[in-house]
Parts: structure tokens; C-alpha cells; sequence
């Protein structure tokens, strides 16, 4: 089974780099089990969010994760929100972006063009500081090693 | 009919970039008033670029659109440079021109393809065509992502490139990582040479405008990140003479200024029509097949055309960068020096939807005192509303979902970047006895 993982966000927008830090940390966990042949199939991918390119990005695979960051009103930061490509919400997710197009348009329009993977699993953690510059927020942070240990026990098993 | 006020009213206009909304007032068999409003918040980006430095604004402005940053980059260079008396040319000024045909590529294959065909296929957006057209919708993403792969080489980002610099890029690209672009080019160059033929066989309103049309004119080639302003009526100008020619002016209902031509009677237009029509002679031998066989003539003057127009531009774009990445040759150094010194100056270039001015006062010290952005959207306000008001006059026995729908048809037919603008549109139809 091939897998791809998406970490989708801006490291350079504090907290909403939230989906490419999952995906080093889980590159960096797994380099050892890939080396020693324990892992295969699984590719990483980082990726700004536009329509076209996160549908490029899981072409072909059978499994993709994907992991953004969320704002929620009155949010609760670092809590992490977890639905597959059935649940209503992945069609309708209003993620923040000014172009009019979000995961739930790349999730319609891949249907359409019959290029969804066969699972594909979302993983929004919730934001605190979307300001500038580098760097995580603790409760983000904290969330963020948490789901790579996570989606780690899931690529492994 | 009877005589009677109609409203139509549409509350978010889809398939445009950015937030508006249309109001369309019908007394009896007449229409009163056309507005397109532009309630966007405005952003005041002019009025935060005083005070940083002249090395900024081509990233700062980059951020008022994501469609067309390359555009914002392009124009604050050249107005910051003619500033500072630089002048940048040879292979940097190719590489810029190469940036700038990616998204053009990418413009142009988004807006043809997501947004603007499936209007003439009666679809409601690209996610219900893609159902039962889904190899033309794969064309079009896929010359979508040639153009990326152009800015990404080049701009290091599709998005909001981090390349750019004043006097040139950070990093020049080697040969060999202009090579790699020539396979999917190639490809993308038979995708676009199909979609013009294509989207040439579209049936289309007979409607036609009288407006003046403005474009960059750059004699020997086509219009792209240089030329100087003029029009189908014989005005030319300099670049530092625009806001002498561009009159802006607020209407109340917009965030965005109106513009109209200085001591000109009428409206004008910029954009895809007006630039191939004052710059089709320079066309590529494969580009001017491509107008051939998408039915353009020495003119465009049916905005429902421009879609036809927006394909050849797609394969002059592919054919270009072609041209460029087989005659490239790395510069001796990634970018020009650029000193500050105290002065004014001004750059115009062809962003997708049409000419984008900046002019920038900077400051013995570098900083920025005064900044001003032209942008496209802006100045065809006045010709959208124009031509919405006849067009409506022509169908008024439509009813008002129908007549609806196709006034989103005619407002997409401009590719309006509402958020350069200042951004989505609601529709109202007022019917009045």
C-alpha cells in the first residue's frame, strides 16, 4: 500500500506551519525504520494548500494523510480534529484561504476527476498565533509531536 | 412584459477573485442603474508602504494577490529601479520575463478552465463539468501546473515567489534547471494550441463595446513586463506620464477607484483584449495559428471573446518561455546593484488581467514617503458596469435567473481581481414600474 503524507501551511506563519512540522518530525522518526527496510511506500509531502497541487500530490497513492491547521472561535489550542474524506465536513471545510478554493473543493474536484485516494484521512490541529515569523506555540507544538506519533503507529502498522 | 421594477440581486458572485456584489436597476423596460460594488474592505497598502524600505515593496505588494504576485513584483521593480536610475536588462531582464510568462501560464489556464468555460457549457462551476468533461478539465490543470513549474524554477514558489529582488533574483537558476521545464513547455504548448481552438468554437453573445482599449506597446514583442501605455485611439505615453493620463475617482459605491482617460470622451479598457489587439502583430508564427483558429481577427471588441483571447496569450506565454529557456544563458551575477537614492520613479507592466502602474517616492535614506498602485480590476470598473448595462437592456425579456447568470458571465468575462481591487459579488436587479 502506498501512502502519502500532506503537511499543509506556511512555517513562516507561526502556527500555521503546524502540517510541514508534522511532517519532519515524522520524516525524522521514521528514517531509522526506513532505512532498515522497515518502511516502504510512504512519501511526504509539504505543501502551500492550492487546489490543483494537493490533488497532485495524492494521485496514485491509495492512503493519504493530510495535516492542516484549523482556527476555531473562542478555539481551543492544539486540540486536534480528526475525519476522513466521507465525513461531510471534508467537502465543506471553509478553510481560511482569500482565493475561494479550500481542501474541500481539492476533495470535490479529485472526485470528479475520479483521482481520490482510496482512504484519505484529515488531521486539522487547532491554532493559536498565525502572526509572523518561525516557530510553533507550545500547546501547538505539543500537538504536533503528539499526531506525528500518532500517524508514525499508523504508517508502521 | 409588463411594465414593472425587476431586482435581481446575486448575494456572492462565484468564480471571481475576491468579494463584490452587482446591483441592476430596471425601470419598466429600461435599465436606470448598473453598479458593481466593491465593498471589500479597502486594504491600505499604499498607505503602510511609507516608510519601509525600498527593498520592500516588491514583497510587500506581492501579497495583495495570489494569482498575480509575479505582476506586483514586476511593476514595484521597475518603478523602484527607475528611482534609483537602474536599469536592469540582458539575461536578468529574460529571466524576469520568463517568471512573468508562468503566471500568465497559470492566470490564463485557471480562468479559462475553472472558471470561465464552464459558463459557456452550462455548468454551475469547474467540479460539475470536470463529471462529464474530465479530460478537458485535466488539460486544463496540467497547463495550470506547467505554468507553476515556471515559477517555482524561476520564483522558487508558485505562490507569492521569494526570488525576487530589486535589480534581479537572489539566486540565478543554472541551464541545466531551465532544461527540465522543456518536456511539460513542450507538452503544455499542444495543450494550448487545442484549448484555443476550443474555446474558439464557443458560441457567444453577438455583443460588442465601444470602449477605448489601453495596453503596454513594447515594439518587436508582445506586451508582458515592459512597454509603454497606448491606445487603439492613437494616445501614447511614458510610464512617469500615467497618472497624468489615468484619472482616478471614487464612485460611492466601491472601495475601489474608478479611472477614466484625461480630457477623453468615453470609457477605457485594459487586459487581454486591449493588449492583443494593440499587440497581436508580435505574436509568435504559433500564436497568431492559434488567433486564426480560435476566429480572432486585428481585433477584439466582444468581451465574451476574451476567453479566445486569454488562449492564444496561453500559447504565446508557452512558446515564449520556450524561446527564452533555449536561449538562456546564466547572468555573471544574480541581481544589480540597486543604491538608493532620493527620487521618483514609475513601472507599468501587463499583470494578466491588464496594465498595473506603481510609482514610489523614496527618501535620501531609502525609505519609501509616497507609493501608488494602479491595478487592472480597478480601472475596468467603469467598462464592466458599461457593459452590463447594455447587455441587460438587450434581455430584459429573460427572467431573472437566467438574466442572473449570464450578468456573472459578463462580469467574469473581465477575470476581475477584486481583491487587487482593493474583492465577490452580490447581484441585485431592482425591476421598478
Amino acid at each position: 500500500m502506498t501512502t502519502v503524507v500532506i503537511g499543509v501551511g506556511n512555517p513562516f506563519r507561526r502556527d500555521d506551519g503546524v502540517g510541514p512540522a508534522v511532517v519532519e518530525l515524522l520524516r525524522e522518526r521514521l528514517t531509522g525504520l526506513r532505512s532498515a527496510g522497515g518502511l516502504t511506500g510512504v512519501r511526504f509531502v509539504t505543501s502551500d494548500g492550492e487546489t490543483t497541487a494537493l490533488i497532485d500530490a495524492w494521485t496514485g497513492a491509495d492512503r493519504a494523510v493530510v495535516v492542516d491547521a484549523v482556527r476555531v472561535a473562542a478555539g481551543d489550542p492544539g486540540r486536534i480534529h480528526r475525519f476522513s474524506a466521507e465525513h461531510p465536513a471534508a467537502t465543506r471545510a471553509g478553510v481560511g484561504t482569500p482565493h475561494a478554493a479550500d481542501l474541500g473543493d481539492a476533495v470535490a474536484l479529485a472526485r470528479a476527476l475520479d483521482r481520490m485516494p482510496r482512504s484519505l484521512l484529515i488531521f486539522g490541529v487547532q491554532v493559536d498565533d498565525i502572526g509572523f515569523g518561525p516557530g510553533l506555540s507550545a500547546a501547538v507544538a505539543a500537538a504536533a509531536r503528539h499526531l506525528a506519533d500518532e500517524i508514525a503507529t499508523l504508517l508502521v502498522g | 412584459m409588463t411594465h414593472r421594477s425587476r431586482s435581481l440581486s446575486v448575494a456572492a458572485l462565484a468564480r471571481v477573485e475576491g468579494e463584490g456584489a452587482m446591483r441592476v436597476t430596471v425601470d419598466g423596460d429600461r435599465v436606470s442603474a448598473v453598479e458593481l460594488n466593491i465593498y471589500e474592505p479597502p486594504r491600505f497598502f499604499e498607505a503602510f508602504l511609507r516608510g519601509r524600505g525600498h527593498t520592500e515593496p516588491p514583497d510587500l505588494t506581492a501579497r495583495i494577490c495570489g494569482i498575480c504576485p509575479v505582476a506586483y513584483q514586476m511593476s514595484a521593480c521597475r518603478a523602484i529601479e527607475a528611482a534609483c536610475g537602474v536599469t536592469v536588462d540582458g539575461a536578468l531582464a529574460d529571466l524576469r520575463r520568463l517568471l512573468y510568462c508562468g503566471e500568465w501560464i497559470s492566470s490564463h489556464a485557471l480562468h479559462i478552465y475553472l472558471l470561465h468555460a464552464p459558463d459557456f457549457l452550462g455548468y454551475d462551476g469547474a467540479v460539475d463539468m470536470a463529471r462529464d468533461h474530465r479530460a478537458l478539465v485535466e488539460r486544463g490543470l496540467s497547463l495550470k501546473r506547467a505554468g507553476n513549474q515556471i515559477m517555482t524554477t524561476v520564483g522558487a514558489r508558485a505562490i507569492h515567489p521569494v526570488n525576487v529582488r530589486l535589480g534581479g533574483f537572489y539566486r540565478a537558476p543554472a541551464r541545466a534547471e531551465l532544461a527540465e521545464l522543456v518536456e511539460p513547455l513542450r507538452r503544455a504548448l499542444d495543450d494550448a494550441c487545442a484549448t484555443a481552438a476550443w474555446v474558439g468554437g464557443f458560441e457567444v453573445p453577438d455583443f460588442t463595446h465601444d470602449h477605448e482599449l489601453m495596453a503596454l506597446v513594447d515594439p518587436g514583442r508582445y506586451a508582458i513586463e515592459a512597454g509603454e501605455p497606448r491606445t487603439d485611439r492613437g494616445l501614447s505615453f511614458p510610464v512617469h506620464d500615467f497618472e497624468r493620463h489615468v484619472i482616478e475617482h471614487q464612485v460611492p459605491h466601491s472601495t475601489a477607484l474608478h479611472a477614466r482617460l484625461a480630457d477623453r470622451p468615453g470609457r477605457y479598457l485594459t487586459g487581454p483584449t486591449a493588449r492583443y489587439t494593440l499587440n497581436h502583430r508580435w505574436l509568435s508564427p504559433v500564436a497568431r495559428q492559434a488567433a486564426t483558429d480560435a476566429g480572432l481577427g486585428a481585433d477584439c471588441r466582444n468581451p465574451f471573446r476574451s476567453i479566445a483571447v486569454r488562449a492564444v496569450e496561453l500559447v504565446y506565454a508557452i512558446d515564449e518561455a520556450l524561446r527564452l529557456i533555449e536561449a538562456y544563458e546564466p547572468p555573471d551575477r544574480p541581481a544589480v546593484p540597486v543604491p538608493p537614492r532620493a527620487g521618483v520613479g514609475h513601472g507599468a507592466t501587463e499583470a494578466p488581467r491588464g496594465v498595473l502602474f506603481h510609482r514610489y517616492e523614496i527618501a535620501d535614506d531609502g525609505t519609501v514617503r509616497t507609493a501608488r498602485i494602479v491595478p487592472p480590476t480597478s480601472q475596468n470598473q467603469a467598462a464592466i458596469e458599461d457593459d452590463l448595462l447594455r447587455f441587460v437592456q438587450q434581455r430584459l425579456d429573460l427572467d431573472d435567473h437566467r438574466l442572473t447568470h449570464e450578468c456573472e458571465q459578463a462580469i467574469r468575462n473581465y477575470d476581475p481581481c477584486i481583491s487587487c481591487a482593493t474583492h465577490f459579488l452580490d447581484l441585485t436587479v431592482d425591476r421598478r414600474p
